[in-house]
């Protein structure tokens, strides 16, 4: 800051001119220790996502080292205390994926259903009402949903499974904790994930599409389905792989219900996921145990990354298509 | 100064050293558990810890300092009572005690983040080849239960191991209402589940239909679905669930302590080292442990007192 010299102009301007200077520089103070304030905000979730991703691989690696990768995900005989211990976990990673596809399957089209129902469908108060149960559906936790699908889904289950395999001498009864009654709770918990996304994604169809679909003489129905729900599927795509990630990492609801044996992943056998390996064992675990458990925490993490990957590439896709 | 100057590609170096920083803390901090590697680090930790032991013994006459437990969950009632009245008696002692499972707490005393151990299973060799010495404290049964309406009364050892193996699968051909046996159990690496098939000698062979991560779980799902059996510490019974006989003798304090009922277990607590060389504090505790009002407590939390003697 140069000085004007102050014969020139007097005191009083000089004095204003410092006042003014003193005003800036304060500003400039505090511009700078907000924008620090929030690059440090910024940094932190970086930095835990950053030290997660590393603290899973270094802890994740070692056993795969030592057990051998395909040991632990091709092998089939999870006996991680045995004398001659044997880490496999494929039953495990394919009862994963059979219950987030079964939920997916069950409740998706549910979801879909529902959004085209509130956004489309239902007169305006209907809609407030059913929309304000689904985002209380949201907010129940999941302990709970697990409790209820003990208290209530199970006995309905294990009802149903005894009918079934009445005549079947082989069946080990499971009381009704099994991976059907893990994917109808997930398929309870991803709904609201995808309602409410679907839904902003078919509300965002232009008004226009609608209008020239009627004008071409298609139902609403046909609309709905040959015009609406195409034109809304990057977002229900999101909304797919949303509820996929969501029911992938569930725990604690899956732990009450799924009655955590590992066994090859049948909709009526007792099943153990990956999450539920984890919350189950961690805290008796030692040694090498332990260090596969990590592995186990890693595999999970990689399912996690591909399906926020997928993700990210279907929010790209979708604003090509926008462009 | 202002933030722009700071050249981005600076940030993001600052960003990976910090996070490098961290991660090296923690392999620190693992190694010294001992937890995964089981590095036998002993004498250079308890070279330090003997100075100060013995400097404690020589200066001070009163018991003041402090015994952190850490351990089985199954132990947390016997632990949580032992520790109260013990700080009651002597008040300037603090006990601390945290329940993270039998294979935690061995692992946290090799550390010596622990004084003593809980552990609800016996030692494996490479916690005894670590310095890891187990003083039995009292013994548990281990109950085996089914819904409340269960019409058996008793099971001989061999049933038993033919349901949990999974050879038996309807309570009709023990005896009971044509109902399937839906078998439930602990998770692999449990100390229940470990002793239990240690004692039926069928390790590894059971075919469970639930694995369940706590003795709550197994008590609850023991009680509500019909046809299930399932096996529980004795001191967390209730009329919830029907008790049965192994062999014709129910788990009771008496049959333990004679050794007739076969499902029994000790639980241990593990010091690192013989007990001699523990602090004062440690030592106060264990003679605590066996005199007449710790007999009694142990006792009053459904456990059968036995002397600690080192094993």
């Amino acid at each position: 800051m140069q000085y004007i010299s102050a014969e020139r102009y007097g005191n009083s301007y000089r004095n204003a001119e410092k006042k003014r200077y003193r005003d800036r520089s304060r500003a400039e103070l505090v511009e700078t220790v907000a924008e620090t304030v929030f690059t440090f905000c910024a940094f932190c979730s970086v930095l835990a996502v950053a030290s997660i991703t590393l603290y899973m691989v270094v802890n994740g690696t070692p056993a795969v080292f030592r057990v051998g990768l395909k040991d632990i995900l091709f092998s089939s005989t999870w006996k991680p205390v045995a004398k001659e211990p044997s880490f496999g976990i494929f039953y495990v990673v394919l009862s994963s994926i059979a219950g987030t596809a079964m939920a997916v399957i069950l409740g998706v089209p549910v979801a879909l259903l529902t959004a085209v129902f509130l956004a489309e469908v239902a007169p305006k108060k209907l809609a407030a009402t059913v929309g304000a149960a689904v985002e209380l559906l949201a907010g129940i936790p999941s302990v709970i949903y697990g409790m209820i699908g003990m208290m209530v889904l199970n006995p309905v289950m294990y009802r149903l499974e005894q009918r079934i395999f009445a005549r079947t001498p082989g069946h080990q009864f499971t009381g009704g904790a099994n991976l059907l009654s893990a994917a109808l709770v997930l398929a309870v918990m991803i709904m609201p994930t995808v309602i409410s996304i679907s839904e902003t994604a078919i509300r965002a169809v232009p008004a226009h599409l609608r209008a020239s679909s009627y004008a071409l003489g298609a139902s609403r129905v046909q609309t709905i389905f040959r015009v609406v729900l195409p034109a809304a599927k990057p977002g229900i795509a999101t909304a797919v792989v949303l509820g996929v990630g969501r029911a992938l990492g569930e725990a604690m609801a899956v732990s009450l219900v799924s009655g955590g044996s590992v066994n090859v992943p049948l909709p009526f056998r007792s099943v153990r996921f990956l999450t539920t390996a984890l919350v189950s064992e961690m805290g008796y675990a030692g040694g090498l145990h332990r260090q596969v458990l990590f592995t186990v925490g890693l595999v999970l993490f990689v399912f996690i990354m591909l399906i926020n990957l997928s993700l990210n590439r279907i929010l790209k896709e979708r604003e090509r298509q926008d462009d | 100064m202002c933030i722009h100057r700071i050249k981005k590609k600076s940030v993001w170096w600052l960003l990976i050293t910090v996070v490098f920083v961290i991660v090296v803390k923690m392999k620190e901090n693992k190694i010294a558990q001992a937890a995964d590697s089981m590095v036998c680090g002993q004498p250079i930790q308890t070279v330090p810890n003997q100075q100060n032991r013995n400097r404690s013994e020589a200066s001070g006459e009163e018991l003041c300092g402090s015994v952190t437990m850490a351990g089985s969950t199954a132990m947390e009632k016997m632990a949580g009572i032992l520790a109260e009245s013990f700080m009651l008696r002597y008040p300037g002692v603090t006990v601390t005690s945290e329940y993270t499972g039998s294979s935690a707490g061995i692992a946290a005393v090799l550390a010596g983040s622990a004084d003593i151990g809980n552990s609800s299973r016996s030692l494996r060799k490479d916690e005894k080849d670590c310095g890891a010495v187990g003083n039995i404290v009292a013994l548990d049964g281990i109950a085996v239960v089914t819904d409340a309406d269960n019409p058996v009364v008793s099971l001989t050892t061999e049933q038993l191991t033919d349901i949990y193996t999974g050879k038996i699968r309807n309570w009709q051909e023990v005896g009971g209402t044509d109902e399937a046996i839906v078998v439930i159990g602990r998770e692999a690496g449990s100390g229940t589940r470990c002793a239990f098939e240690k004692l039926l000698e069928i390790e590894e062979r059971c075919a469970y239909a639930n694995e369940l991560d706590s003795t709550g779980a197994v008590m609850a799902r023991a009680a509500t679905v019909p046809g299930a059996v399932g096996y529980v510490s004795l001191d967390v019974l209730d009329d919830t669930v029907h008790v049965l006989a192994i062999d014709g003798i129910k788990p009771t304090q008496e049959a333990i302590q004679s050794g007739s009922y076969l499902l029994q277990r000790p639980f241990i607590m593990v010091t690192d080292g013989e007990l001699s060389v523990q602090s004062k504090e440690v030592r106060a505790f264990f003679s605590y442990l066996k005199s007449k009002e710790g007999q009694k407590l142990i006792r009053s939390v459904g456990l059968v007192p036995v002397d600690a003697e080192s094993k």
